[in-house]
């Protein structure tokens, strides 16, 4: 870790021009990711910009009826806060999918879109890794790569973005407000994220100082008919080998409307609307469910120690949508655990 | 009024719990000395070549930057290897740090930067600029089984398997038969605290150094040895220990460091590693196994081959018993045995928990329930009829072995009878339920320790030896048998350990230290009991003339007759009698060579039995343990709730190592790429549930006076297999490459 300057911004526009006036800085939320990053020489900003004076932490409801989550609103403030799990279960399940109760704490939602990438090599200076050290190589391809990307991967790099909130506000078509040096913007949720392409290095399409400051989410949450399914190593504080987003709204047997979305299968929270399409109209079926998953891995490339991410996605999706159907959501599988034989 | 006095087998809480919980317990890298330079350690990217430059300039320019310590400036130490051997050393030749511009594997630690801050020494080693010449390394265990080869005797301990019989004959003779391959992965034992030595020093090459360690005589020999210091000079303390299971047996390279900076720098020095630091030293050694077992038409074995190839590095033969205990566990004429190592570019594995046997019992347990599936019985009911009554493998009679107990209670608590053997046939819903179990041996064993036991003047004992408790509750019994020896509440006696300047003991391992320190204990104050007898007789105490210490009788806080409790005299007043300000009594000396060569009469072993049930999702391959019962025979148990802990533990851990734990290796680098605790899984609470400990009535008088025979292993073994059992059992799948993780069930 690198010696740094620190501020404490009392205002959005105060950061902003803060970050404008060094030539490294970076803005500092909850932390959560940031100085693990920093501690192991990943980043090395010279200066931060602490956001908590900022009064970015509101949760309120919007004129259209939906709801605005501040950027400094906690991970968990978020997930437990009434409207959210009332209206948006799909999106407080995912939240609390993540992480540990310390974290949540902590990590704020903004911060959250921001999380970079787990992968083992990014993480590791004594290896090479495109997304740290832009034409150094990829080591995950051809190493390690069981926690990595199936889809949307390119030759420069096949590592996931880590979120679970992401995957949801995906599936609810949130939208990203931000605030940068030339004025206040949006950008949908599904633009935020980038593949990787030839520039692994940037993560999502925010420009130069710009800092993100809310988020929307549109007035329907579907809040009765929702599954965030996490599979993973372990049953908590561990990423995501593959998260399935399901939300569908009904009509008797038929799907009126359907969001899906991946975690832990791409660079981007990965929201499929062809697979989408395939389950409007259709029944809530096992055999339109196994037809939209085919849909969302069609295309889908493993890696050696990640190929068993197609078939699990696949199984992942159709269990999903079974469970939001059924309205038997739950976070993860683990629900069967009192009963007894 | 009558004072308890009675302790040893009554569940008494930590004696040290107030000092954890309140934050005064003290860890090594807590002491803030005055004066204090902070090291951070330098670690090397690449795993096999030189180091061809260093270029310490632009850190040493830093201000606050005190030195760069690397091969090129570390001042001459020790020559001879067995200078760098410490106690638990297999054989070799031991990594000497900052030695040479060798590197030897990835993480070796290449130099030490000395700053008045954490945070600069911090910086300064993440700008410290390093050239390497590297060389093609080998790490794959698969790729240099060819290469393997049988060890010496090396480690102090250690003994090559013995093969008896003619397992080709018994093979033949078998109606069933089985085969199978077995492996897991490096394992590190990542306890909660890192390693960390804080030297403090006080002049003229007087150091106190506060270290975590497993051994504080044992980091004291090292440093005395390395550089050159008197007993004096060398005082080594380790009170409190944040976790060890075996990581803290050998000394660690940041003790080298932190005494080679404060002797250089005459200053105080802490070097305190960091998490993916922990992966840069000991582990336990991946390991393939093959088992082939044969079994007659009754069901009884004909035959046992037991055979594994572990890793080791290129500088030291690291060696555990991993194949020994398939020729004791069960009963069995032929029974051919074979352990072999191959050299790689890693640094030497450790003793990590149950080092060996852990491993051992995964092949073993598991190729017995195939077995037990191939000779169409019980897997319970296999066990039972291949028990051994005899250790065949040492020619010996067991000093007392109550594992029938073990099976039929730990059944019972089970449901055991409840189980259908078909594989996929219990259901939970949509679930499968698998049932399976496994179990295990381990060596009882005792070293010789010393102990000192003072009392003084307000009736309060001290009872010192220079052993550690790295969490499993020596403190505490060691409390009770002392307070039951002579007759005292806990509330007044103090067990003292960890430090060099005590009375000596050996490192805190092999699940000894119960046994060795507990018998140090009760022999120290059945000294001082002696001492205060005479006491007692030289105030002209009538009722004490001519009595003899078998006489007496301590309880209630005094020393009374056994023929007449009246007569009693309290321990207080005979200390304040005296006109010392204590009294106190050493136990005898260390037994001499004579001793430790007497053959043995019998053989000594905990053993245990485990049963396990597991709910699989069919269709994503998710596993949760939902209950284990574990039924442990380790003699006598002191204290039955941090023994319970203990068991608790060593269940969680075998449920990591069947489901989770796995350093995994990128053999292109040469390099452990999961180093932090994000990516190394171990459980959390959620994903253990019910744990059901038994320990069964077992009373042994050969092992020791106390009859106790160590709980600090013996838990973990069969749990893994016992798990992977289950799974076998819920899905018909027989994963035999541990962990069994999502995607080996899909």
């Amino acid at each position: 870790m690198n010696s740094f300057t620190f501020t404490q911004a009392p205002a959005v526009a105060a950061a902003v021009q803060d970050n404008l006036a060094h030539e490294d800085a970076a803005y500092i939320g909850g932390g959560t990711n940031l100085l693990d990053l920093m501690k192991e020489n990943v980043a090395r900003p010279t200066h931060l910009i602490g956001l908590k004076k900022t009064g970015l932490a509101a949760i309120e409801s919007l004129p259209d009826g939906g709801l605005r989550l501040g950027a400094l609103a906690t991970n968990a403030d978020t997930a437990w806060h009434p409207d959210v799990e009332k209206r948006y279960p799909l999106l407080s399940q995912a939240v609390l999918a993540g992480a540990s109760p310390q974290l949540r704490n902590m990590a704020t939602d903004g911060g959250n879109l921001m999380q970079r990438t787990r992968c083992y090599y990014f993480y590791d200076l004594a290896t090479p890794c495109n997304k740290r050290e832009p034409g150094s190589g990829c080591s995950a391809i051809g190493g390690y790569n069981r926690i990595h990307a199936i889809l949307g991967t390119s030759e420069s790099c096949i590592a996931t973005h880590p979120s679970d909130m992401c995957v949801a506000l995906a599936a609810l078509a949130a939208t990203v407000r931000v605030s940068g040096p030339h004025g206040e913007r949006t950008i949908a949720f599904g633009d935020f994220h980038r593949l990787p392409g030839d520039a692994p290095e940037r993560d999502n399409t925010l420009e130069p100082g710009e800092l993100i400051t809310g988020l929307d989410l549109p007035a329907k949450g579907f809040e009765k008919n929702y599954s965030y399914l996490k599979l993973r190593d372990r049953t908590s504080y561990a990423f995501a080998l593959v998260s399935v987003a399901a939300a569908l709204e009904l009509d008797g047997d038929t799907i009126k409307d359907a969001r899906l979305a991946l975690g832990g299968v791409a660079h981007k929270p990965w929201r499929d609307p062809a697979a989408e399409a395939l389950l409007i109209g259709q029944p809530a079926t096992a055999d339109t469910f196994r037809r939209a998953a085919a849909q969302v891995l069609e295309g889908a490339q493993g890696y050696g120690h990640n190929t068993f991410k197609i078939e699990l996605a696949r199984r992942a999706i159709v269990r999903a949508l079974k469970q939001a159907t059924e309205m038997t959501q739950r976070t993860d599988d683990n629900a069967f655990l009192n009963s007894n034989p | 009024m009558t004072l308890q006095t009675d302790y040893i087998g009554k569940p008494t809480n930590r004696v040290d719990g107030p000092a954890k919980v309140l934050g005064t317990a003290k860890y090594a890298a807590e002491f803030n000395v005055p004066n204090l330079l902070y090291g951070y350690v330098v670690s090397s990217p690449i795993t096999k070549g030189n180091i061809t430059k260093i270029d310490a300039a632009p850190v040493l320019a830093l201000p606050g930057v005190h030195r760069v310590f690397s091969h090129e400036n570390v001042p001459s130490l020790a020559w001879f290897d067995r200078s760098y051997k410490d106690d638990v050393a297999p054989g070799g030749s031991p990594f000497r740090p900052l030695h040479s511009a060798e590197i030897k594997f990835s993480q070796q630690p290449v130099a030490l930067v000395v700053a008045d801050t954490f945070e600069l020494a911090r910086y300064a080693a993440s700008i410290l600029h390093i050239e390497y010449e590297e060389e093609a390394h080998e790490t794959e265990l698969a790729k240099h089984l060819d290469e393997a080869y049988q060890p010496g005797k090396g480690k102090t301990g250690y003994q090559p398997p013995k093969s008896r019989g003619n397992f080709g004959r018994g093979w033949a003779q078998g109606v069933a038969h089985m085969e199978g391959q077995y492996s897991h992965h490096a394992q590190h034992h990542n306890p909660m605290e890192m390693f960390a030595s804080t030297v403090e020093w006080l002049g003229d090459k007087k150091l106190n150094v506060y270290d975590k360690t497993q051994g504080a005589f044992n980091s004291q020999q090292y440093i005395m040895k390395v550089f050159g210091l008197s007993k004096e000079q060398a005082r080594v303390v380790s009170k409190y220990t944040g976790g060890g299971f075996g990581s803290g047996l050998r000394p660690q390279y940041q003790l080298f460091m932190a005494v080679l900076a404060a002797l250089e720098l005459e200053r105080s020095v802490r070097v305190s590693l960091t998490r993916q630091q922990m992966f840069s030293f000991g582990h336990r050694p991946e390991t393939l196994q093959h088992v082939a077992l044969a079994a007659a038409a009754d069901g009884s074995l004909t035959g046992i081959n037991h055979v594994a190839v572990a890793e080791t590095s290129q500088f030291e033969d690291f060696t555990e018993n991993v194949v020994g205990w398939s020729g004791t566990l069960y009963d069995c004429k032929n029974v051919q045995l074979d352990y072999r190592l191959a050299k790689l570019d890693v640094f030497t594995p450790l003793d990590m928990r149950a080092p060996g046997a852990a491993t051992g019992s995964i092949g073993l347990e598991i190729a017995m329930d195939e077995m037990a599936y191939a000779a169409g019985l019980d897997p319970l009911e296999f066990r039972i009829r291949n028990y051994s009554d005899f250790d065949q493998a040492q020619n010996l009679p067991y000093s007392s072995k109550n594992l029938r107990a073990c099976y039929r209670e730990g059944a019972a608590k089970f449901g055991w009878e409840r189980r259908d053997p078909r594989p996929g046939s219990m259901r939970d819903g949509n679930l499968l339920v698998g049932w399976g179990m496994g179990g295990g041996i381990w060596d009882a064993q005792k070293q010789p320790a010393q102990a000192q036991a003072s009392l003084d003047a307000d009736g309060h004992l001290t009872v010192s030896s220079g052993s550690n408790d790295i969490g499993t509750g020596t403190y505490t019994i060691m409390t009770q048998i002392a307070a039951e020896s002579l007759g005292l509440p806990l509330e007044a006696v103090t067990f003292v350990l960890g430090d060099t300047e005590l009375p000596e003991a050996p490192v805190q391992g092999g699940s000894w230290t119960a046994a060795s320190i507990g018998t140090a204990v009760q022999e120290a104050c059945a000294a001082l009991g002696e001492e205060l007898l005479k006491q007692a007789q030289k105030m002209d105490h009538a009722a004490f003339k001519g009595v003899k210490i078998d006489d007496v009788q301590f309880a209630n806080g005094q020393m009374r007759l056994r023929t007449d409790l009246t007569q009693a005299v309290v321990l207080r007043d005979l200390v304040q009698a005296s006109g010392q300000p204590k009294i106190e009594a050493k136990n005898a000396k260390l037994p001499g060579l004579i001793d430790m060569v007497k053959p043995p009469k019998y053989s000594m072993h905990a053993h245990n039995a485990v049963f396990a049930e597991v709910k699989v999702d069919p269709d994503l391959g998710t596993v949760h343990v939902t209950r284990v019962v574990n039924a442990v025979a380790a003699g006598r148990i002191v204290n039955p709730k941090t023994a319970r802990s203990q068991v608790l533990g060593s269940v969680v851990w075998g449920i990591s190592m069947a489901l989770m734990e796995e350093s995994v290796m990128d053999h292109r680098f040469g390099r452990f790429m999961n180093h932090n605790y994000a990516e190394y899984h171990i459980p959390v609470n959620a994903d253990i549930h019910d744990i059901d400990v038994i320990f069964v009535h077992e009373e042994d008088a050969e092992v020791n006076p106390l009859g106790i025979k160590g709980l600090g292993e013996v838990g973990l073994l069969g749990v893994a297999a016992a798990v992977c059992n289950a799974i076998y059992h819920a899905t018909g799948k027989r994963v035999r490459d541990l962990p069994v993780t999502i995607d080996k069930l899909l």
